[in-house]
C-alpha cells in the first residue's frame, strides 16, 4: 500500500465526460491493499466504466461484505454512498436498499471466500431474484486479510503458498449463476481491462442482476507456480469467447458489422450491445449451450472469459413486486397512511 | 354431593377436539355468538405443532366482568378427543358439566361424580344425516354448537346470522350450516335436560373489538409507514408478515395504476430478512421483519452492525417457547436478554412491550418513528398469547393530524446552506447524529458505513480514542431514548402500601383481574406495567418507594428482574420474582396464589390505616 495522499488538483487537459466530469471525479481514497493487488486494477476498470457512462458518482450505492476485496468501494466513486456490511450477507443488504429506492445504481462488490463459502447461501438466493444490480466477485481462492487459507473457489489440486494442495472441488461460481437465473453473467480477468471495462458497462446497463466473476490475483498468497489463481496460469489459459464493444442508445449505431462474427443485444433502454465472437460457435444467448461450453473447458483447464450469458429482457425483482415507480423512501405520508376513516371501517368489521 | 355449578356470563367452556378436524371454525363461532350476546370473552387457542391428528383445545371464558385472561379450571368441558379423555375429565371444576359423544357407551369409571354429564350421539346424529364422511365429521363441529346453543341459551338467531357472514355469497354452504345447526339446537332442546350455565344479553362489549395481535401489529406497520417487509416463516409470527400483505392490498395499491407502495420479500432465512432490512432503511425507506426467538438468535451479527453503523431497524418478536426450536406453539416472555443486549460487544437495544392488540398497534406503528428518530434498531416484543390470540380490545384509533417523524435526515438543501455533515458527530448533544440517504447531493453528505470503528466522519480509524467517543455517545443517545420511549403505566392500590407489582406484556391481563382479587384478601399492591427499555427514571423510583416489589414474569430465569438490578441498580432482595413458564397462557388463579403465597413468606402486609 502507499501512504501518499492524492493530491486534489487535476490536470486542466483531463477528459471530461458529458457531465463535465474528469476521471478523478471517479475515484476514491487511496487503496490499502498490497501493491499489485488484482483488485486494484478492477477498481480502476470501475472507475473506467462509470466516468465513460457519465453516471453521477452520488447516484451509485457501493456495498460489500468483509474480506479484502469488499475494502475496495472505499478506493472508487468517493462521492457515493457506501456500505461495508456483513461477511458473506452483501446480497441481502443490497435486496433491501434496492427495494428502498428503485432510482440508484447498485454496486455490489465481493470475493470468493464473501460470496462462495459463507455467503454462498445469499449468493445464490439474490441471482433467482433478479435484484436490479451489478454483482462482481473479485475471485483470488484464497482468504487474503487471514493470510492464505484456500477459499471455496480454489481449484481441486492447485497448491497453496506454503504447499498444501486443495483437495476439495472448487464451486464456479459463473455456473451457478446460470443455473440459479442470472440474466447477465460474465467473467472478466483483472489483467485484462481492455475486457473488463466493457463488461462492467453492460453489467451496469443491464435491467436484473448482472454478476460478473473477476479472476484477481493475490500477489501475497496466491501468485506462484502451482496457483491456478496466478496472473501467469491465468494469462496462459485465458479463453476469450468474445469480446464486447458497448453501445448507449446516445451514440449511433454502425449499420455494417461484419456478419456471422457480431451478436447484438437490445438493452431495455433503447441501447445495444455487440458482441464480437472470437469462437463462431459460442451463443450467449443459449444458456444450456453455455453451461457445457464452461464445463468442457473448465475440464481442459481454460478460464473461459467474455460474456457468456444474457437474458434479452428481463424482469427484474421491481417488476415481481409491482412497485411504484416513485421510489418507496419518497413516498409521502399521505401515500402511506390510511388515516382514521380507514381505520374506523376496519374497527367496524372487528367488533 | 356437589351441587352442580349455577352461573350466569361467568364460566369458563373449554372445547378439547383433534387438530385438523375443522372444529376450529365452529369454536370460533361459539366465542363471536357470545360477543354477540353483549357479553364479553377471553378466549384462548391451544395447540400443537402439527396440522392434523394431535390434540388442540379452545378455551372461551364467558366473563360478564370483562377480564382478559384467563381464570383457570373449566366449567363446561365439551370432550371431543378420546386420546385426551383422561385429563379432560380431570380438569372440569366440582359441580361442573361435561358434554360428550355418547354414540358409543363409556364405563362409569370414565365419568366423575361431581361432574354433571350431558350426553348427545353425534356421531349416530352425523351417520344418519350425511352420507359423505368428510360432512360427518365437519357438521358435527356445527352440531355440537347448536346443541351448546340450546343448553347455554345463546339466541340461535344470533349464530344463523354469524353463519350468513362467514358464508356470505356461499348460499348451499350457508344453508347446510345453518341446517345442521338446527338439527344440534332442536336436539338438544328436545333431548337435553337445562344446565346451570346460561348465557344472558347484555351490552357489555360496547365498541370493542375482537382482533389478535399479529393482525394489529401487521397494520401498526402500516400505519408506521412501512414499505419494506422481509421475513422468513417462523411460529408464531408468520401471520404478521401475511397480514401485513393484505392490510397492503387494501391500503397501499395506488389506485391510479394498480402499482404496490410496498414491497415483502419472503427471504431466504431470519439472516437475510434482518439484512434487507438493514439494507431498505439504510436507503430511507421504513422497514421491518416479523419472528421469533430463534430468528432473534441468527440475526444476532446483523442487529450489532446496526446498533453501531446506526441504522434504523424494526423487528416484531413474537416470542414463543424456548430454548432451542423449545415449544413454537406455546407462549413465553424469555427473549428479553437476547433482544436487549443483542450481538457481541457491548450493545444496548430499546424493546417494547405492547399489552394487548391495541399496543401492538400503537406501538407497531411508533416503533418506526423511535427507529428513525434514534438511528437504531427497536424490537416490539409481543408474544404468542397476544400476538395469535383474538382479544377483546378498546377500538383502534389514528389522529390524522400525526406526522411520521423521520428523525435527523439533512437534505441536499441543508448541505447547499452549507451545514457541517459528520455522520457520526454530535451535534444537539442528545448522542443521536444526523444522516443522508444515498444519492442525496454530487458533492456533500456522501459517506461510506462500516462496522469497523471510524470516527465523526465516518472515516475509517482504529484510533482508541475516537473508538470510545463514539461508544460514549451511543450511551447518550441510550439515555435520550429513556424520555422518546413509552413511559411505564403506574396505579396506586386503594390503600397505602409498601408493596409493589411489576409487569410487562400480555401479563397484564391475568394481573388485572389477580390485584383485585388480592386486594380483596387484604393485599394491596401499587402497580407498574412496564412499556419499554430503556427504564425511565420513574422504574427506579417506584421501586425506592416499595419495600417489595413483586416481578411478574413469563420465563424461567427472571429476565426483566436482571434487567432491572442491573440497569438501575436494584438491591435484588427487594424485587420477588413471580415466574411462570410453561407455555400456557397465564391465569389469574396462579398469579393470585403465587402472590398471596410469597407475601405471606416475605411478610407483605398492607400499611396500618391511620389511627381513628
Amino acid at each position: 500500500m502507499t501512504y501518499l495522499t492524492k493530491p486534489k488538483l487535476h490536470h486542466p487537459g483531463l477528459p471530461t465526460n458529458v457531465l463535465g466530469l474528469t476521471r478523478r471525479d471517479y475515484e476514491g481514497a487511496v487503496s490499502t491493499l498490497c501493491a499489485g493487488c488484482g483488485h486494484d486494477s478492477i477498481s480502476a476498470a470501475i472507475i473506467q466504466a462509470f466516468f465513460e457512462l457519465a453516471i453521477p458518482p452520488h447516484r451509485v450505492a457501493k456495498l460489500s461484505g468483509i474480506g479484502c476485496s469488499s475494502k475496495t468501494p472505499t478506493y472508487f466513486l468517493g462521492a457515493g454512498h457506501g456500505f461495508n456490511s456483513v461477511h458473506g450477507r452483501m446480497p441481502s443488504v443490497v435486496t433491501g436498499a434496492a427495494l428502498a429506492n428503485r432510482d440508484l445504481i447498485y454496486l455490489g462488490v465481493s470475493g470468493d471466500g464473501d460470496s462462495a463459502s459463507i455467503g454462498l447461501g445469499q449468493f445464490a438466493h439474490i441471482m433467482r431474484r433478479g435484484v436490479n444490480m451489478v454483482y462482481i466477485v473479485e475471485n483470488n481462492g484464497v482468504y487474503g486479510l487471514t493470510k492464505g487459507q484456500f477459499s471455496a473457489t480454489a481449484d481441486k489440486g492447485s497448491k497453496a503458498k506454503r504447499g498444501a494442495v486443495n483437495s476439495d472441488e472448487p464451486i464456479d461460481l459463473v455456473q451457478l449463476a446460470l443455473v440459479l437465473g442470472a440474466s447477465f453473467v460474465a467473467r472478466g480477468f483483472s489483467g485484462d481491462k481492455g475486457q473488463l471495462v466493457p463488461l462492467i458497462k453492460a453489467a451496469v446497463e443491464h435491467k436484473g442482476i448482472a454478476f460478473i466473476d473477476v479472476v484477481s490475483p493475490c500477489v501475497a498468497f496466491n501468485n506462484h507456480p502451482g496457483s491456478t489463481k496466478s496472473y501467469d496460469y491465468v494469462r496462459a489459459h485465458n479463453e476469450a469467447v468474445n469480446r464486447l464493444d458497448f453501445m448507449p442508445h446516445r451514440e449511433p449505431i454502425e449499420a455494417d458489422v461484419p456478419a456471422g462474427g457480431v451478436q447484438n443485444v437490445a438493452l431495455h433502454d433503447g441501447g445495444l450491445l455487440r458482441l464480437r465472437k472470437l469462437h463462431l460457435d459460442y451463443d450467449a444467448r443459449d444458456k444450456v449451450a453455455a453451461l457445457a461450453y464452461l464445463e468442457a473447458h473448465r475440464a481442459m483447464g481454460e478460464v473461459v472469459t467474455g460474456l457468456l450469458y444474457v437474458e434479452d429482457d428481463p424482469l427484474d425483482l421491481h417488476d415481481a413486486q409491482n412497485t411504484v415507480e416513485v421510489p418507496l423512501n419518497a413516498l409521502s405520508d399521505a401515500e402511506l397512511v390510511p388515516g382514521s376513516a380507514a381505520l374506523a371501517t376496519f374497527n367496524a368489521k372487528l367488533a | 354431593m356437589v351441587k352442580p355449578l349455577l352461573r350466569i356470563n361467568d364460566f369458563v367452556v373449554k372445547f378439547a377436539n383433534v387438530n385438523g378436524s375443522g372444529s376450529a371454525s365452529a369454536n370460533g363461532l361459539f366465542a363471536r355468538s357470545v360477543l354477540k350476546m353483549g357479553v364479553p370473552v377471553a378466549a384462548r387457542n391451544i395447540f400443537p405443532s402439527n396440522i392434523q391428528g394431535l390434540p388442540t383445545w379452545y378455551e372461551v371464558r364467558v366473563v360478564e366482568a370483562g377480564w382478559r385472561g384467563r381464570r383457570g379450571g373449566v366449567d363446561l368441558m365439551v370432550a371431543m378427543n378420546p386420546e385426551t379423555w383422561v385429563e379432560d375429565v380431570l380438569e372440569i371444576e366440582p359441580g361442573g358439566y361435561l358434554f360428550y359423544d355418547s354414540t358409543k357407551p363409556l364405563p362409569p369409571s370414565k365419568f366423575r361424580e361431581d361432574v354433571t354429564v350431558i350426553a348427545m350421539p353425534l356421531m349416530a346424529i352425523c351417520n344418519q344425516t350425511y352420507s359423505d364422511p368428510r360432512q360427518r365429521q365437519l357438521f358435527k363441529n356445527i352440531i355440537y354448537l347448536g346443541a351448546l346453543s340450546s343448553l347455554l341459551a345463546i339466541e340461535p338467531e344470533v349464530i344463523e346470522s354469524l353463519l350468513a357472514v362467514q358464508y356470505k355469497g356461499k348460499q348451499p354452504l350457508q344453508e347446510s350450516n345453518r341446517k345442521a345447526f338446527r338439527l344440534g339446537f332442536d336436539y338438544a332442546a328436545e333431548n337435553l335436560k337445562p344446565i346451570g350455565l346460561r348465557i344472558e344479553r347484555r351490552d357489555k362489549v360496547g365498541s370493542r373489538i375482537f382482533i389478535d395481535g399479529n393482525n394489529a401489529a401487521a397494520l401498526g406497520a402500516v400505519y408506521g409507514g412501512a414499505t419494506v417487509c422481509a421475513w422468513y416463516p417462523i411460529t408464531p409470527s408468520s401471520s404478521l408478515a401475511e397480514s401485513f400483505a393484505k392490510h397492503c392490498e387494501k391500503y397501499r395499491v395506488d389506485p391510479a395504476t394498480g402499482k404496490h407502495r410496498y414491497a415483502i420479500v419472503q427471504a431466504e432465512d431470519e439472516l437475510a430478512s434482518i439484512g434487507m432490512v438493514i439494507g431498505g432503511a439504510w436507503n430511507g425507506a421504513r422497514a421491518f421483519t416479523a419472528t421469533a426467538g430463534p430468528g432473534i438468535s441468527l440475526m444476532q451479527e446483523f442487529i450489532g452492525l446496526a446498533y453501531f453503523a446506526e441504522i434504523p431497524a424494526v423487528i416484531f418478536d413474537v416470542q414463543r417457547g424456548s430454548p432451542s426450536t423449545g415449544m413454537p406453539t406455546k407462549t413465553q416472555q424469555a427473549d428479553l436478554l437476547i433482544s436487549a443486549y443483542a450481538s457481541h460487544g457491548d450493545t444496548k437495544h430499546v424493546l417494547l412491550f405492547p399489552e394487548d392488540p391495541k399496543e401492538c398497534f400503537e406501538m407497531g406503528a411508533q416503533a418506526f418513528d423511535l427507529a428513525d428518530r434514534l438511528q437504531t434498531p427497536v424490537f416490539v416484543m409481543m408474544d404468542l398469547d397476544i400476538g395469535m390470540q383474538d382479544w377483546l380490545t378498546d377500538p383502534l384509533v389514528w389522529d390524522d393530524a400525526r406526522q411520521l417523524d423521520r428523525g435527523k435526515v439533512m437534505t441536499a438543501a441543508d448541505l447547499d446552506a452549507g451545514k457541517e455533515f459528520g455522520r457520526y458527530l454530535e451535534v444537539d448533544g442528545d448522542g443521536i447524529p444526523y444522516r443522508t440517504y444515498p444519492g442525496t447531493h454530487p458533492k456533500r453528505g456522501g459517506y461510506f458505513t462500516r462496522g469497523t470503528s471510524k470516527d465523526a466522519y465516518a472515516r475509517y480509524t482504529e484510533d482508541g480514542h475516537a473508538y470510545v467517543e463514539n461508544m460514549q455517545r451511543l450511551l447518550r443517545k441510550f439515555e435520550s431514548a429513556k424520555e422518546l420511549v413509552p413511559a411505564p403505566a403506574v396505579q396506586r392500590a386503594a390503600q397505602p402500601t409498601h408493596a409493589g407489582a411489576i409487569w410487562f406484556g400480555s401479563t397484564g391481563a391475568a394481573m388485572a383481574e389477580s390485584l383485585a382479587v388480592l386486594a380483596k384478601e387484604g393485599i394491596h399492591l401499587d402497580q407498574m406495567r412496564i412499556r419499554a427499555f430503556p427504564f425511565s427514571d420513574a422504574v427506579a423510583e417506584f421501586i425506592a418507594a416499595h419495600e417489595h416489589v413483586f416481578v411478574v414474569e413469563q420465563n424461567r430465569d427472571a429476565q426483566l428482574k436482571m434487567m432491572l438490578v442491573n440497569e438501575c441498580g436494584i438491591d435484588p432482595q427487594k424485587l420477588i420474582s413471580i415466574l411462570h413458564y410453561d407455555g400456557n397462557p397465564l391465569t389469574e388463579r396462579f398469579v393470585t396464589r403465587e402472590i398471596a403465597e410469597k407475601a405471606r413468606l416475605f411478610n407483605v402486609t398492607p400499611l396500618r390505616k391511620a389511627a381513628g
